[in-house]
């Protein structure tokens, strides 16, 4: 498969249901070709959605959808005018087009002739996980994880199981006549349980995924392992005490634990916020916002992986971009039109939640690369502190830089040693301030599993993140057991 | 610049044609099989105009349409949905639905709602009121409010710009008992966004107005300053130590925290024995001065509706009296798998009031003393299943009764038990923009951590 062929079967799939060929997509472009748009585009697309879900021990609830439309844009200067349909039929493409090209003053161009296709590298297969598995598997999968968790521990009282399949084909063609499309399949498995004893519960989650078919939870033992994280999590905090509060030492443990890059520098490096000056790392290209132990990359072109892209929203190919090189800030993650306006090129991370969104710059895959440090070492450098392994998500103000992260599973550390597991505790930090802060970086590097979204102005994405073990020499941390030492 | 309306088709001739697309699919479903079908279908049509530095930024038209059926086979159950609604997909869609419950587990529980509780007459609630605003008018408004905001005080450096917003259409839900009504509405918001600095860095603040009536909008204008008031008000911040302190939730994340107590004793956390307030009905779960009182069918009201997600008419009702868990938030589904009637909340509760002694602010920071007064919320730090609360928050200081200073990067921290059943004081500075409306709330304790 190459991506002319993507593009072949990409514009069968969307185009022709309706009818719609290559002069009639020209034509469209032709109405948003005149002399005060700088670029226009339509970006067509095909999702369809399954999910099965299991809880009380049965399969109870299934859902399957299919969502098919068209976004259009045209962008003049800074500004953009878009419209959207829900259909691929030429009166609504002529109404969407029609309103997004309303920002323009003068009449109509020339339009754009004949669509070439764009050349990529492909990061993942074109299958479709929905018809990978049989329905009669997929049922047959959630009961026996479902029955799997229950025999890890009689403390297991409730399992809830979830499979998501989604395949998308997309295509972008744009005034200035390139054509670009992409086949995007992804997978996700997730568990949860509860675990009780005397009267007490908690709650324990797992899971797993990326771009490829359903075969992976049949093939290999991973849908088991993820049983086994839930039921882990869940027991570990059924012993936990109350978290500390204030500022101390913190160990990260490997890969999921990589949301902190994610929060505390990715969101401050895309190019939207740094364009209009409103990130806290405005304006700093080339100085130092990390530790020299530091370097982020933001890599799309990593084979399979949940974040992955062979081709962004725009077109553009996906792309390993450094952000962070030993502590100096060094590049922005950018789409067309931010990189347009502040002279540069797109890094491939122009993305969109679907037809009805505006694309912007947002992030891929993102991880800190591996350092010298043995785990073993890095905890054992810490007296007093915290050790955590897992996070129920972040949150970040992009202008001021003040990021939080929510942990799920995490311990105390005590004289060098892991100790007693404690209650989930939210940690808040400034970025600039807690990269500088980070004094060990493992040799163990890990990428997450596949289960990252991330939510940005209303849109949410795919994602993924990555990092070694690593110690922040002091970052607050918001328990309930009284200040810390 | 030219001028593009907004698909503003009659709502009473969208509602004929969304209805009649739903019996349509009712029909296909029981002529493929289906015991019992339920659908919902809804079109809606807006515009955003975004403005920053005095520039437009973004035209956006918005358009949404689509349809979601449920079909039942006994007490098995599949969903489908598509933004398509012609007769193939209408076709496609009931097959694949279909196909779903032919192969999920039979759940005594499934099924429509009981055919006598449907709604039987549904109230006009007055929400349906366009705003006559063409793109060149939505520029000159967004463009006012946030020059207002940029003009409030040299500390303000920079915006993220402000926002006009108006969205309308019709959601039509109907079922195989022959229940078969449309709601429609509109909704218009201005809001904006500044940043101010000083040699600290940046504090970006936001602020909006909501309704759906244009003409219960905030003068926008207003808007604009209140944003960069905030804005500059964040400037300064200065440490605080960790402790046990008073923290006052202002009125906006006040929302949030009731928010949580409204999870807890939601249908599906409790059947899924994920909340830390199972089997609370009649118990004390909160001070007994705070109530909890829904008012479904209150005129122009953001969450007003006249049925739920099931066809069950709403009706004013207390969840929460005195303290003391009065009713659970159930849909027909949750309320069966408790042995249980449904309260008429599929999709949620329906305007939420906070009813309790409201009292002036500064009356309150008087009382609290020394503490903080939260006005940011950040994170996910929350743990129905067993209270566990801990948020990172921004705010004020507050010492001798008085405000102090601003305060940034803290967490709070506690049981929700506690913070419950703590809170000692209402403000009067009811914030009526949301699902949940409230004044400030005064918790007695919680962790502050800096």
């Amino acid at each position: 498969m190459t991506s002319t062929d993507v593009i072949v079967s990409a514009r069968r799939a969307l185009w022709e249901p309706d009818e719609i060929d290559e002069p009639e997509v020209t034509g469209l472009l032709g109405r948003l070709s005149t002399k005060d748009i700088d670029t226009g585009e339509l970006f067509f697309q095909l999702v369809r959605h399954e999910a099965w879900g299991l809880e009380d021990g049965r399969v109870k609830s299934g859902a399957y959808s299919v969502d098919r439309g068209v976004g259009v844009r045209a962008i003049s200067g800074e500004k953009t005018g878009f419209a959207y349909a829900d259909n691929i039929a030429l009166p609504a493409l002529r109404d969407a087009t029609e309103a997004a090209r309303s920002i323009a003053r003068t009449g109509y161009g020339s339009g754009a002739g004949v669509l070439t296709g764009t050349t990529a590298a492909i990061r993942y297969a074109d299958v479709d996980p929905i018809a990978s598995a049989s329905e009669e598997d997929k049922v047959a999968l959630l009961g026996r994880i479902d029955a799997f968790a229950r025999g890890l521990d009689p403390r297991i009282s409730e399992v809830v199981v979830r499979i998501s399949l989604d395949c998308e084909t997309n295509l972008v063609v744009s005034t200035d006549g390139l054509m670009s499309g992409d086949a995007r399949p992804m997978a996700r498995f997730d568990v949860m349980v509860l675990a009780e004893q005397n009267g007490r519960r908690e709650r324990g989650v797992g899971g797993g995924g990326g771009r490829f078919d359903a075969g992976w939870l049949f093939n290999t033992d991973a849908a088991e392992q993820y049983a086994r994280d839930a039921v882990r999590m869940a027991l570990v905090n059924l012993d936990a005490v109350d978290a500390p509060a204030g500022a101390m030492p913190v160990v990260l443990g490997p890969g999921w634990p990589g949301v902190l890059l994610h929060e505390a520098v990715g969101h401050g490096l895309e190019g939207d916020f740094n364009r209009k000056g409103t990130s806290a790392f405005a304006g700093r290209m080339g100085e130092v916002v990390a530790s020299e132990l530091c370097t982020v990359i933001d890599d799309a072109t990593l084979t399979d992986r949940r974040g992955s892209l062979s081709v962004d929203d725009e077109g553009t190919p996906g792309q390993r971009t450094t952000l962070i090189e030993n502590g100096v800030l060094v590049g922005y993650m950018q789409d067309k039109h931010n990189a347009r306006l502040m002279g540069t090129e797109s890094t491939g991370n122009g993305r969109r939640q679907s037809y009805a969104y505006l694309p912007m710059p947002r992030m891929t895959n993102t991880f800190l690369v591996s350092g010298d440090s043995v785990p073993e070492e890095i905890i054992a450098s810490v007296d007093k502190g915290v050790y955590a392994v897992s996070f129920g998500g972040g949150q970040v103000d992009i202008t001021s830089g003040k990021f939080v992260f929510s942990a799920t599973e995490a311990y105390l550390i005590e004289g060098g040693k892991v100790g007693p597991a404690i209650r989930g505790a939210t940690l808040i930090g400034n970025g600039p301030e807690v990269m500088q802060r980070v004094s060990m970086v493992g040799n163990d590097f890990q990428l997450d599993r596949g289960v990252g979204i991330c939510g940005k102005d209303g849109q949410t994405l795919p994602v993924g993140v990555g990092q070694p073990s690593l110690k922040i020499d002091e970052i607050t941390v918001g328990g309930t057991g009284g200040a810390a030492v | 610049m030219k001028s593009v309306a907004t698909r503003s088709a009659d709502p009473a001739t969208l509602a004929t044609s969304l209805k009649d697309l739903a019996a349509r699919i009712l029909d296909e479903a029981k002529r493929q099989g289906a015991s019992a079908a339920e659908v919902a279908a809804g079109d809606s049509s807006g515009l955003v105009v975004a403005v920053r530095k005095g520039e437009l930024e973004t035209v956006e038209f918005t358009n949404d349409r689509g349809f979601g059926i449920t079909v039942y086979v006994g007490e098995r159950k599949g969903n489908a949905s598509t933004s398509d609604a012609g007769p193939d997909a209408i076709r496609d869609t009931v097959r694949a639905a279909l196909n779903i419950a032919r192969y999920t587990e039979d759940d005594p529980c499934n099924g429509l709602a009981d055919a006598e509780a449907m709604a039987r007459r549904v109230p006009d609630l007055d929400l349906h009121h366009p705003w006559n605003i063409d793109v060149p008018g939505a520029t000159e408004r967004a463009t006012e409010t946030e020059a207002a905001g940029l003009a409030y005080d040299d500390r303000i450096v920079n915006s993220e710009g402000a926002r006009v917003a108006t969205a309308g259409g019709c959601q039509v839900y109907g079922n195989t008992h022959g229940f078969l009504e449309a709601a429609w509405g509109t909704r218009h918001s201005t809001s904006c966004l500044m940043i101010a600095a000083d040699s600290n860095g940046m504090q970006p603040e936001d602020w909006y107005t909501v309704g759906r009536d244009p003409a219960d909008l905030e003068d926008h204008v207003e808007v604009g300053r209140e944003a960069a008031r905030r804005a500059v008000g964040r400037l300064g911040c200065r440490p605080v130590k960790t402790g046990v302190y008073p923290v006052m939730f202002a009125a906006p994340a006040a929302a949030g925290l009731v928010s949580h107590l409204l999870s807890a004793i939601g249908g599906r956390a409790l059947y899924r024995r994920e909340s830390y307030l199972l089997d609370s009905l009649g118990r004390q779960v909160a001070t007994e001065d705070l109530t909890l009182r829904e008012e479904p069918h209150r005129p122009k009201g953001l969450a007003s509706a006249g049925y739920d997600g099931d066809g069950v008419a709403t009706r004013a009702k207390t969840f929460i009296d005195e303290g003391v868990v009065a009713s659970y938030i159930l849909d027909s589904y949750s309320a069966r798998r408790l042995g249980m009637a449904t309260t008429g909340n599929a999709g949620g509760y329906f305007n939420l009031d906070v009813v309790a002694d409201a009292r002036p602010v500064e009356e309150l920071m008087r009382e609290m003393d020394t503490g903080l007064l939260v006005t940011s919320l950040m994170g996910q730090g929350v743990n129905l299943v067993t209270g566990d609360y801990s948020r990172g928050a921004g705010g004020v200081w507050i010492e001798g009764g008085e405000p102090c200073h601003p305060v940034d990067e803290v967490t709070i921290a506690a049981n929700l038990d506690d913070v419950y059943k703590g809170i000692v004081g209402c403000g009067d500075d009811i914030d009526r923009r949301g699902n949940i409306q409230t004044g400030s709330l005064l918790v007695r304790e919680m962790t502050v951590a800096n």
